[in-house]
């Protein structure tokens, strides 16, 4: 479903991505870990080409996003992407934000889109917000509405860019409980996060990286309980 | 005293002079608000191309921008008037709503192009991210919360352009000032003329400010929701 090869990115001299070869399959949920500044949420970003790789290929369902050609909006509606500062449109409603996109990318009826969003507030245990506007709400009740915004899209994929990060401590669990649900619908993830409980729970596979690399990959029990890399074992140990 | 009074007579009264007066400022506020009208279509024009990708659209609203903030109003009036439209005959007042609409849009062009850059990146990246394209972005999503930034730097504009208006009497007299010189004309008063119209332009000024910042007040209000 995402095939990635060869893939760096750099910021002017810096290079943050030294090289990433990584095969996603439909369904999986896959957890990147690892120390901050490792490069993460940047390949994160890539994959949905908010960042312009440097070098490298990335096939999303089997077309190639790299190629200049390939319409880069088209592959966007198949990629929901949830951020960790939420982004929702301060002027917009909560109805309005979930509904914007499906109207305007997908030419949705306003009905149609309305009875979405409806179902998916619902989904995320928002059904009272609709008309509430995104700075009446919590941290958590943002993010949830961020992440039924992305659904609203139907995309095949979703990426979550540490998405409890700025949350509050007591909000991250009705996140996180979202995320849980949508993983167990069969929804294809990609998570940059820094809750190993989560990963732990949700993941089918657990990437850590460092320096640009990934050092280490493999179920979440492989991983935590026997990491092999020594950044790997360094980094656990820190947080764990 | 009585010299005063009747120089007071003389300028308004007289002739049904006050109708002079009258008229000019309703040209006056007529010219302001079409080149209000007129700078803002130029200027989120202008802003779009300077924040563009394109290098010839950002270097052609460079220049303009460039140009017009480094010339007098005064002579890109004259210009527009003697040069540029003098083959056809076009009323003054759209000659002065199109010269100060011209001159206003690299203003505002700055405004909005300040506007748009102060609206957070992640905006873009979420409507992007939904598939949306720059331009629906753009529209939907970055223009509104920019419109809504600069509307205080705006009114300033509107209101700077209503003092500006009076360089409209190098090319004609339908304006305040215009009102004032007629009435010179026939009087040789220069004092009770020129002090009425500085109160004129005073008043109106007071009123809209005092609108605008209500209105301002009432958008931020509508912030706290």
């Amino acid at each position: 479903m995402i095939k990635v090869t060869g893939l760096k990115k750099s910021f002017g001299d810096l290079e943050v991505l030294k090289g990433i070869d990584e095969h996603i399959k439909k369904g999986e949920k896959v957890v990147i870990i690892g120390p901050s500044g490792s490069g993460k949420s940047t390949f994160l970003r890539c994959l949905n080409l908010l960042e312009i790789p440097t070098e490298g290929e990335i096939l999303i369902e089997g077309e190639c996003i790299t190629d200049p050609k390939t319409n880069v909006n088209k592959i966007r509606e198949k990629m929901g992407m949830v951020f960790q500062q939420f982004n929702l449109f301060p002027h917009l409603s909560v109805k309005d934000n979930i509904t914007l996109a499906p109207m305007k990318v997908k030419k949705v009826t306003k009905e149609q889109a309305e009875e979405k969003a409806r179902e998916l507030l619902e989904m995320v245990g928002l059904a009272d917000k609709a008309d509430a506007y995104p700075a009446q709400l919590s941290g958590g009740q943002q993010q949830r509405i961020a992440i039924a915004r992305a659904l609203a899209m139907e995309p095949d994929i979703m990426l979550f860019d540490e998405p409890t990060s700025a949350l509050d401590p007591e909000m991250v669990g009705e996140v996180l409980q979202v995320m849980k649900n949508l993983a167990d619908a069969g929804m294809t993830m990609v998570v940059v996060t820094h809750e190993m409980g989560f990963a732990r729970e949700v993941g089918s596979r657990v990437l850590f990286m460092d320096g640009g690399y990934i050092l280490e990959q493999g179920t979440p029990e492989e991983v935590f309980s026997n990491p092999q890399n020594d950044r790997t074992k360094e980094f656990l140990s820190k947080i764990l | 005293m009585n010299d005063f009074i009747s120089r007071v007579m003389d300028t308004f009264v007289t002739e049904g002079r006050w109708e002079w007066f009258v008229s000019g400022l309703g040209y006056t506020m007529l010219i302001t608000l079409f080149a209000v009208i007129l700078g803002c279509i130029i200027g989120v024009l202008m802003a779009l191309m300077r924040l563009s990708k394109s290098k010839i659209l950002r270097a052609v609203s460079g220049v303009y921008i460039d140009v017009i903030r480094g010339t007098p109003t005064m002579v890109q009036l004259l210009i527009i008037n003697f040069v540029i439209l003098a083959p056809i005959n076009v009323p003054a007042w759209i000659i002065g709503s199109v010269a100060f609409g011209i001159n206003s849009g690299a203003y505002i062009a700055e405004i909005v192009r300040g506007g748009i850059l102060s609206v957070n990146i992640g905006q873009t990246e979420a409507g992007r991210s939904l598939g949306m394209t720059s331009g629906q972005t753009m529209r939907h999503i970055i223009m509104p919360q920019a419109m809504k930034n600069i509307l205080p730097a705006l009114g300033n504009e509107f209101v700077v352009l209503i003092k500006e208006t009076a360089v409209v009497g190098m090319i004609s007299n339908i304006d305040l000032v215009g009102a004032a010189r007629k009435v010179q004309g026939r009087t040789y008063d220069y004092l009770v003329p020129l002090l009425s119209i500085a109160a004129i332009y005073y008043v109106v000024i007071k009123i809209i400010s005092l609108l605008l910042n209500k209105l301002e007040q009432g958008m931020r209000k509508a912030d706290k929701r």
